[in-house]
């Protein structure tokens, strides 16, 4: 039996998300994250216990299964149900979101990140080909490691499996939504990725005629004829 | 010194608010209230708008003690909203611009709420949770824009609430939502519901489908009560309401929540709106029914933001939508 260091040891806070801490800690000598889902004093304790019994199971799945199929993602180290933590690989880089800011700031072109935009479609599209749903689609849940442009895919717990395209095509809507309202200026960064998914993805057509019907689904649309 | 009247009609409520460079003159409302197990139809609500109007025109007026001739501009709900109610309404602020000879201002009915949230508690720049019979949104600023950052994909909050209430025939006075907050304070026993968050977006048709097909049978076996019923829903919508918006925070790095609209002033989802915002260290913002619930003098302060930029609505384009997206509007009146 393998003997682990405890990991509650040293843990350092690194980030609060909505509904988890991450800490800084290590196992089996490695560095690692924790991702622990804390009590939601706001919600029922059932509902609580519910949502993340599923989400936990659900991210360390997809996780695994991105990892199978070639997604870059971080690896899982271990998983503890009982205190609902993830223990991942630490991937020192920094959020796409930081990047496209700090880009906007300079005022400078999308150029720069040419590379990464098409990595990001061309790994989305390896995902929806092997039925993976991320779920919560946003630049802040996309990594870049800056030296090579390549980009690595967090946060999974809003994740599923499906084969629908439907549920692909909400999925590319939800990361053109959060693209939009937090870069107002840089949406063109949204059709370079859909390009680059196009070009990747063998069920496009199917999934890209979805979306321009999700997109007519948000309630006040304007409507024309 | 600039004075605006507000003219609101865009579901059953009728208000009429008079504002003076943001110090509220008047602000009355009249609502409109169907039999249990019924809702408003436009038409109806329409009728009663119509007969209601003159009324509540005069008594605003006197309460204000303000006389026409000191108002700058008449302010009235363009959208969104139901078709015939707006357009009720929007006909008695056309002919007072006219008879009054003073310029009219078309205001977004969703700005107006964010606008009055931000002007009575004073929050600079929160994340605004929207949440009414029609409407559900968790809406920031940024670049003269209230960006949508999530909304509702099928019905709205207030509108699986109401329906709720009219499967076990709850009363629709004041309204149901409020009794359905009373009766939750009895329950404990939670039934699970479906919980529907995609990102940042909820859906709560499923949620209303489901609760309708088991809520007759769960009463009837005497599982689970009316009040225990109306516990579970609270509990499972404004856990996603609260999950959404706190997605929002983390993505804007907002330290403000501001809710507003008619489904903000029910306590239970500001307490646990409230709960949120201490775990993150960020600041809650919530008004009462006064200024959540439609009213005249949202539209009247923010016509007047409008109007001290320079906007006002022409005789010829002062037609109602029912369809009038929030990120549509240019914020002129913020940096």
């Amino acid at each position: 039996m393998i003997s682990m260091e405890c990991p509650s040891m040293n843990q350092e806070l690194f980030k609060q998300g909505a509904e988890a801490r991450i800490y800084k800690s290590s196992i089996f000598n490695k560095p690692c994250i924790v991702k622990e889902r804390f009590l939601k004093c706001y919600r029922h304790p059932t509902l609580h216990k519910k949502l993340s019994d599923k989400r936990m199971i659900q991210e360390a799945r997809s996780l695994v299964r991105c990892h199978t199929i070639g997604v870059r993602t971080p690896l899982v180290y271990h998983t503890d149900l009982d205190t609902h933590k993830l223990y991942l690989e630490l991937l020192p880089h920094p959020l796409l979101n930081d990047l496209i800011s700090s880009l906007e700031a300079r005022e400078q072109q999308s150029a720069d990140i040419t590379d990464t935009i098409r990595d990001v479609g061309r790994q989305i599209a390896l995902m929806h080909d092997n039925d993976v749903i991320h779920g919560d689609l946003t630049t802040l849940n996309i990594l870049v490691d800056i030296k090579s442009g390549d980009s690595y895919f967090i946060d999974f717990g809003l994740s599923s499996v499906s084969s629908l395209s439907e549920d692909k095509a909400v999925d590319l809507y939800v990361l053109e939504r959060a693209i939009t309202s937090s870069h107002p200026k840089m949406s063109q960064l949204f059709t370079d990725i859909l390009t680059s998914y196009a070009q990747y993805s063998s069920k496009t057509a199917k999934t890209l005629n979805k979306l321009k019907e999700v997109r007519q689904r948000g309630r006040k649309r304007i409507m024309i004829g | 010194m600039s004075i605006a009247i507000g003219f609101e009609g865009s579901a059953n409520k009728l208000g009429i608010g008079i504002i003076r460079d943001g110090v509220i003159l008047s602000n009355l409302r009249c609502t409109y209230i169907t039999p249990p197990g019924h809702g408003f139809q436009p038409k109806f609500t329409a009728i009663h708008h119509r007969s209601e109007i003159i009324d509540l025109l005069q008594r605003s007026l006197k309460t204000a003690g303000v006389d026409p001739k000191d108002i700058s501009c008449v302010c009235y709900t363009k959208g969104p909203g139901m078709g015939a109610p707006l357009v009720s309404v929007a006909v008695v602020a056309r002919t007072l611009s006219q008879l009054w000879g003073k310029p009219l201002v078309g205001v977004n009915h969703c700005i107006a709420h964010i606008e009055m949230g931000r002007h009575v508690t004073g929050a600079s720049d929160p994340t605004v949770l929207y949440v009414s019979g029609g409407n559900t949104q968790v809406i920031a600023y940024s670049n003269r824009k209230y960006r949508i950052f999530g909304e509702t994909i099928d019905i709205a909050v207030g509108n699986c609430l109401d329906r709720f209430a009219r499967v076990i025939k709850l009363s629709n006075d004041p309204s149901p939502g409020y009794n359905i907050e009373q009766l939750a304070k009895q329950g404990n026993r939670y039934l699970e519901l479906p919980y529907s968050v995609k990102g940042m977006d909820v859906a709560f048709s499923g949620i209303t489908s489901h609760i309708e097909s088991v809520a007759v049978k769960a009463m009837e076996s005497g599982e689970y009560t009316k009040a225990d019923l109306c516990f579970s829903l609270q509990e499972t919508i404004f856990a996603m309401l609260v999950e959404v918006t706190e997605r929002a925070m983390a993505h804007t790095g907002s330290q403000e929540v501001l809710i507003v609209g008619g489904v903000g002033c029910n306590e239970r989802l500001q307490d646990m709106m409230r709960q949120m915002c201490n775990e993150r260290g960020a600041k809650l913002c919530a008004t009462d029914e006064r200024y959540c619930i439609d009213n005249g003098a949202m539209i009247a302060h923010t016509g007047l933001e409008m109007f001290k930029c320079g906007v006002t609505t022409e005789l010829k384009d002062s037609w109602c939508t029912q369809r009038y997206r929030t990120d549509e509007v240019d914020i002129l009146w913020r940096d």
